[in-house]
């Protein structure tokens, strides 16, 4: 038997997208689930019934029936109390909860035995949970709407221009904060041709910023801290002053600031003051994508786009519905990759599976019981190498502790490997005649000679190196001449004959080895050029 | 010549190869180092020719074989494509193999070195050792060349106790070897010595054949060890050091290569050589939880043009080329589509796994051949740090270094080798024939990834396409 994912309508006042699109419902179906749609849900995100009908979903005529009929259901908001009412219990609701804010909602939902996958809640440092992530993908989507409403309210070119009719210059825009909504609004506004300058408090994304396009403005704090003496609360004090000076001098440079700086749980620092604004050109337009925190600029006004001192101000907290087919195809994306992590089989039945730190991180309520905050996953990000931390055997060096990369050896295996060799060296010298001990003197510093030598080798030229040394080991050709006519004395005899067609034949392959090893080096060697 | 002068070319000949070694550190001073080996190998065959040991009666002989051996070596070197090296290779390793087993039987028969006591038991060691040593290069050269060269599944063949088929074979080795010292006459000695020669064949057979495709360059350099140390047994055999010091430089380098390529894979020497990918279960053991690490998501496809188009607007483009580029012989058509995006401004780099390829260096040696500056031709740990930072990486016909299962699965069976880690790169383009799995058989998660392209089709006929694409 396969579950029911039904998708309703979204009611929350001004939300326009849907938790999924028909072409997301295809898929959902080869997984082995059953699809149903509230009518209606997808309208405003320009979604008919009849697209989703045609992708296979099938269509509730209201929301009752469709929260009556599901087992999983995928929304965008979190569930208004009319719709936990609606819940059955052992339904499985995905959607946005934000649950730190909301608790009284959790408490709600705990009471209808209902488990619950807080798409917010997603441990993002996971990279495997990186396809899921609709915060991510949602704010994208809002830092693109964001320029687009920028270029909307002002009134010139984006990008430079030379026309008939006199030159244009680019316009100049500033993105604070270089999150993912921040870096989307780059990305944008360079792609219209603008000049972008972003600043952020976490200095190593200025490589990103400059990635898309964008120029890092750096705080100008150095020169301040230097002559401080006291050390963290004068340097944040310091920092804040140089950084309310750096957003002035950009608010008097600038056409456009779009601001995206969000401290998670707390309202939205106030970084664009009245004066800045009131310094800005006539005409200039500021975007703020933290309206809804309460705003990085002090004028600005939630939902609403005012002007003030010449300056429009808009302050959407709906940017993402005002682009809702693209905001909607990519949350259904990524609702569609946690589906296929709960749902491994392919047989439409899903499993919440704490072992896994991805699911284990979403689940905010299991059947009825509150399982938020999740422990922090095992893996932590630690990025280069997490399989060398996990205990893996074959992630161990070999003992051989020689060669750069690896560890240099720890001084009992060094003992040991010490003491072999004297027990070895002892037991040669007490029984072997002296002549052997100079050949296995050479022996062992050729040895030497050769490790150290070739340590040097780079990686590009270990072919070269391996068909030369290939042509030295025909040194061995030696090994036959001498035994070709060596002068013997009168009374012993030998099998000639024998000894010498044996020799010959190891002259000739030694002899191939020799010529052809030491010309296809040449050969290969030749190539090798700046 | 007199023994002294003899034995300081000999000395000279040593210095020689010494430099010749160091000369190869890098490509500035690579041609010289070759130079050197030549010269030193002149002397030393000139010296031993002319020298105390060798009678004027034998010059024509030795000239005839010369003649041949070299005629057929430098036939050999002209005729041969790069793309074949590793089978060139590894067809040399058997001939010093052979050369060796061949002159530690005339040693053995050779009535004239008469020696007693514990000189003889040492001197007789040597002879088995070294033939040993020859016997077991010169099948798995065979075995390997066979393999190289297509003429022999890669797969590894995994008989049932494999270690144990090799213990018994040790054992009959020592068996024999006991019985050979004991020997009172030639004729006596002759039949362990033959039996252990076969025991040795067969060893060095299954040894080779149980070594999967995507560790034969840990097996090239291996053999290529094997035979420095077939010569450095040989110079014990006959005490001549030239060829105990020749033999010890090539066999530690041939060893320090095994040591790197099997450190580049992560994987313990021992199990590479004790045969079959992952000896430690043969299998990829599945995750216990039943959250097997199934790569989940779609794998989009794309096409040459859309590929070129890719390519035109990146400002960073990384190719990271594997065995695929080399049998499908496509490193001329990468350079053109490399020399038109460099005229372009595009900055593209080439990222070398240290197992790229059949053997070490391979991917290099195919590079230059295609007039590649090796200026942009990275190492691993050169350009690792860099991918996050490029637009466009394009994988061509490589599978296992580029897998993230390598850092992200520890229950992988590839889990800890360092890889390429070309998944952070903005779009990742994968050239494959069809998403079969790589030589470690293993899923490779990177096709599934978002950012992640895959261009189906033989490598050359697609680059090809994509070279008309960008032109266009």
């Amino acid at each position: 038997m396969s579950l029911v994912i039904g998708v309703p309508r979204e009611i929350f006042a001004g939300e326009k997208r849907v938790a999924t699109v028909p072409d997301v419902v295809e898929k959902l179906i080869k997984l082995g689930f059953k699809v149903v749609v509230e009518s209606g849900a997808g309208d405003l995100a320009n979604f008919s019934d009849d697209a989703y009908r045609a992708a296979g979903a099938g269509i509730a005529e209201n929301a009752a029936k469709l929260w009556s009929g599901a087992d999983i259901v995928f929304k965008v908001r979190g569930p208004s109390d009319e719709e936990v009412g609606l819940m059955r219990e052992g339904t499985t609701l995905i959607s946005f909860i934000w649950p730190a804010q909301n608790p009284e909602l959790m408490q709600k939902l705990a009471a209808r035995k209902v488990t619950v996958l807080a798409i917010d809640a997603l441990p993002r440092q996971l990279s495997r949970a990186q396809k899921m992530d609709a915060l991510t993908s949602q704010a994208g989507v809002a830092g693109y709407r964001a320029v687009i409403e920028a270029a909307n309210g002002f009134g010139r070119f984006f990008n430079g221009q030379i026309t008939a009719a006199g030159k244009v210059p680019p316009a100049k825009v500033f993105i604070a904060g270089a999150g993912v909504a921040g870096l989307a609004a780059i990305g944008t506004a360079a792609g219209l041709g603008a000049i972008v300058r972003a600043n952020d408090t976490r200095a190593e994304v200025a490589d990103q910023v400059k990635s898309l396009g964008g120029e890092f403005v750096k705080v100008d704090y150095e020169e301040e801290g230097s002559g401080g003496g006291g050390y963290a609360k004068v340097m944040s004090e310091g920092f804040q002053q140089a950084q309310r000076e750096m957003y002035a001098k950009q608010a008097r440079e600038v056409d456009i600031i779009i601001t995206t700086a969000l401290i998670p749980g707390k309202p939205a620092p106030k970084l664009i003051t009245a004066e800045m604004v009131a310094s800005m050109k006539p005409g200039s337009v500021i975007v703020d994508m933290a309206a809804e925190q309460g705003g990085n600029c002090e004028l600005t006004v939630p939902n609403e786009a005012v002007v003030r001192h010449g300056v429009t101000i808009i302050g959407y907290t709906d940017l993402v519905s005002r682009l809702s087919k693209q905001s909607s195809t990519l949350y259904a994306t990524n609702l569609f990759r946690l589906t296929e992590e709960l749902c491994k089989t392919k047989d439409g039945l899903i499993n919440v599976n704490f072992e896994d730190d991805a699911i284990r991180g979403l689940t905010v309520i299991k059947d009825g019981e509150i399982t938020w905050p999740a422990p922090a996953p095992k893996l932590p990000v630690a990025a280069a190498k997490p399989a060398a931390a996990t205990a893996v055997p074959v992630v161990k060096k070999s003992s051989h502790g020689h060669g750069e990369p690896s560890e240099p050896m720890s001084h009992q295996k060094l003992a040991v490997v010490f003491g072999i060799a004297a027990v070895l060296f002892w037991v040669i010298g007490a029984n072997a005649p002296a002549a052997f001990l100079g050949h296995f003197t050479v022996f062992v510093l050729a040895c030497f000679v050769g490790y150290m030598v070739v340590w040097n080798v780079k990686p590009a030229l270990h072919t070269p190196l391996m068909s030369v040394t290939n042509a030295v080991s025909s040194i061995i050709a030696i090994g036959a001449l001498v035994q070709i006519a060596p002068p013997l004395t009168a009374d012993i005899s030998r099998p000639d004959e024998v000894i010498r067609w044996l020799a010959v034949f190891a002259i000739v392959l030694a002899t191939i080895n020799m010529f052809g090893g030491f010309a296809v080096t040449q050969r290969m060697l030749a190539m090798f050029r700046k | 010549m007199s023994a002294s002068l003899a034995t300081v070319s000999y000395l000279g000949a040593t210095i020689l190869f010494i430099l010749c070694l160091g000369g190869l550190s890098n490509q500035e001073t690579a041609r010289r180092g070759n130079l050197y080996g030549m010269i030193g190998m002149t002397i030393a065959v000139l010296a031993t020719v002319f020298g105390p040991r060798v009678l004027a009666g034998g010059l024509p002989w030795i000239i005839g074989s010369m003649v041949v051996g070299g005629a057929i070596g430098l036939y050999l070197a002209r005729v041969v494509k790069m793309t074949q090296m590793p089978e060139l290779v590894a067809f040399m390793h058997s001939m010093v193999g052979l050369a060796a087993c061949l002159v530690g039987f005339a040693s053995y028969i050779d009535t004239s070195i008469a020696f007693t006591g514990a000189e003889k038991i040492i001197h007789e060691v040597e002879i088995y050792v070294g033939i040993l040593i020859g016997a077991v290069t010169l099948s798995g050269s065979v075995i390997a060349f066979g393999k190289l060269s297509g003429k022999i599944g890669g797969k590894p063949l995994l008989l049932p106790g494999r270690h144990f088929i090799n213990l018994i074979g040790l054992l009959i080795v020592v068996y024999f070897g006991y019985a050979f010292l004991n020997a009172e006459t030639v004729q006596a000695g002759m039949t362990p010595l033959i039996v252990m020669t076969v025991v040795s064949l067969l060893f060095g057979i299954h040894m080779v054949m149980a070594i999967g495709g995507a560790d034969m360059p840990v097996v090239v350099s291996m053999l290529n060890s094997y035979s420095g140390w077939a010569a450095a047994a040989t110079g014990f055999m006959l005490s001549n050091d030239l060829l105990i010091v020749t033999g010890a430089l090539v066999g530690s380098s041939g060893a320090i290569l095994s040591y790197i390529m099997c450190s580049a894979m992560n994987r313990n020497f021992i199990s590479v050589i004790a045969g079959g990918f992952g000896s430690d279960g043969g299998t990829p053991a599945p995750k216990a939880d039943g959250t097997a690490a199934q790569p989940a998501g779609e794998v989009n496809p794309i096409l040459a043009p859309e590929t070129a188009e890719l390519l035109r607007e990146a400002k960073n483009v990384v190719i990271v080329p594997g065995y695929g580029m080399a049998v499908a012989q496509a490193q001329h058509t990468v350079f053109e589509i490399t020399s038109f995006l460099r005229e372009k401004g595009v900055n593209v780099r080439f990222a070398i796994h240290p197992v790229a390829g059949r053997m070490p260096g391979h991917m290099n040696v195919l590079l230059a051949e295609a007039k590649v500056p090796y200026d942009i031709v990275m190492e691993m740990d050169e350009i690792n740090d860099d991918f996050p930072d490029t637009d466009v990486v394009m994988v061509i016909g490589a599978n296992d270094i580029v897998n993230p299962a390598a850092q992200e699965d520890p229950s992988s069976p590839i889990a800890g080798m360092p890889v390429l880690e070309v998944w952070k790169a903005k779009t990742t383009i994968v050239m494959k024939r069809s998403m079969a799995s790589g030589y470690a058989g293993v899923d490779n998660p990177l096709f599934y990834k978002d950012n992640n392209r895959m261009l189906f089709g033989d490598a050359k006929k697609m680059l090809d396409e994509v070279l008309v694409a960008l032109k266009a």
